[in-house]
């Protein structure tokens, strides 16, 4: 599989369209700038990652990628490279896009290369989800609106990526800062969730009634 | 709604839960030699318990991983969160064995507990007439 991906075979990757390609315009217009903005992030390198952090293979794989996580939300990693905890012997791997094999990334490989005959999994989950990015003071209001989870700073910190649900879509919400939050909903979700967000943000466009 | 606390990921909403039915369900011995009644009853027959059931739950929009719980079928009450495969504690004397990395206490997370257990067991020994449980 590896081989055939040659970093020579240029693909005309312009052709691609991304999950809320449609949705660009709207989140462009939806955006109340300062206050909330929507964004997707298109085509992140994800890898599926099944492996028992204590075992040999799991220290191999943790070496490649900085680390795997212990406990729940909690994010390992280095460098671009992080890790999310899904549960106790699953694993996210986010990267940026260009540590794709399509754009001549070796990360992947490596972890193949890592794991080698060790019991568990990498896979390419690229395609699975996709980005979207919600930023600004009022991005907590506007999640709080569909997701069950206690967003409160004091706890849900920055650097925490928990899966939830948000409008009961099935997500996985990675606060990357203060004001800044990365959901991962499935590809066929997107539109739909891209859309809910839209709605949760409408109001915020108003001036704010006394 | 119930708040569930995972042994993995602490308290979430019900929502993010799925029910597998009754738990410690053991699979035959010897599935061969059952008659069709008694594979029938090994496939289909559950109890119906009115109280403390176990069952089992998966957590599949968490870490997706299945846990039993001892739940009160009468007043929602959650009295213990134990791995799979681990025998069902007694149910008075909330003997939650180790489960790992379980972060907050089964019993810290169930809702409307005390004021319906009081009345429900008020009922049940006082008022309800004999046979009123079946």
């Amino acid at each position: 599989m590896a081989e055939t991906a040659a970093p020579e075979t240029k693909k005309n990757l312009s052709l691609r369209t991304s999950p809320a390609a449609l949705l660009r315009a709207a989140f462009e217009s939806g955006s109340v700038r300062g206050t909330v903005e929507l964004s997707e992030i298109t085509f992140l390198t994800m890898v599926g990652l099944r492996v028992g952090r204590d075992t040999e293979a799991g220290q191999r794989v943790a070496s490649v990628t900085g680390g795997l996580p212990a406990t729940c939300g909690t994010v390992s990693g280095a460098g671009d490279t992080s890790v999310l905890w899904l549960g106790p012997e699953e694993f996210l791997v986010v990267a940026p896009l260009e540590a794709h094999e399509s754009l001549g990334g070796d990360l992947i490989q490596a972890l193949r290369e890592a794991l080698a005959d060790g019991e568990g999994q990498v896979v390419d989950l690229s395609a699975n989800r996709t980005t979207f990015e919600l930023t600004g003071p009022r991005s907590r209001a506007v999640l709080e609106k569909g997701c069950s989870l206690d967003l409160h700073p004091r706890e849900f910190k920055a650097g925490t990526a928990l899966s939830t649900e948000i409008g009961n879509i099935p997500v996985v919400l990675w606060k990357t800062g203060d004001e800044s939050y990365r959901i991962f909903p499935r590809a066929s979700f997107a539109e739909f969730l891209g859309r809910w967000l839209l709605d949760a943000m409408r109001e915020y466009a108003s001036p704010e009634v006394p | 709604m119930l708040l569930i606390s995972c042994p993995n990921c602490g308290s979430r909403d019900e929502t993010e839960f799925h029910y597998g039915g009754q738990a410690h369900v053991a699979y035959p011995e010897n599935p061969n030699e059952l008659n069709d009644r008694e594979w029938a009853e090994f496939l289909f027959y559950r109890d119906n318990t009115k109280g403390a059931f176990a069952e089992r739950w998966l957590h599949s929009t968490g870490c997706r991983q299945w846990f039993n719980m001892l739940r009160d079928t009468v007043t929602y009450e959650i009295q213990a969160i134990y791995p799979m495969g681990a025998p069902r504690p007694d149910a008075a004397g909330r003997t939650t064995p180790d489960t790992g990395t379980a972060s907050t206490a089964a019993d810290s997370t169930t809702t409307g507990s005390a004021a319906p257990s009081t009345s429900a067991t008020s009922i049940s020994s006082t008022t309800a007439p004999e046979g009123a449980t079946k």
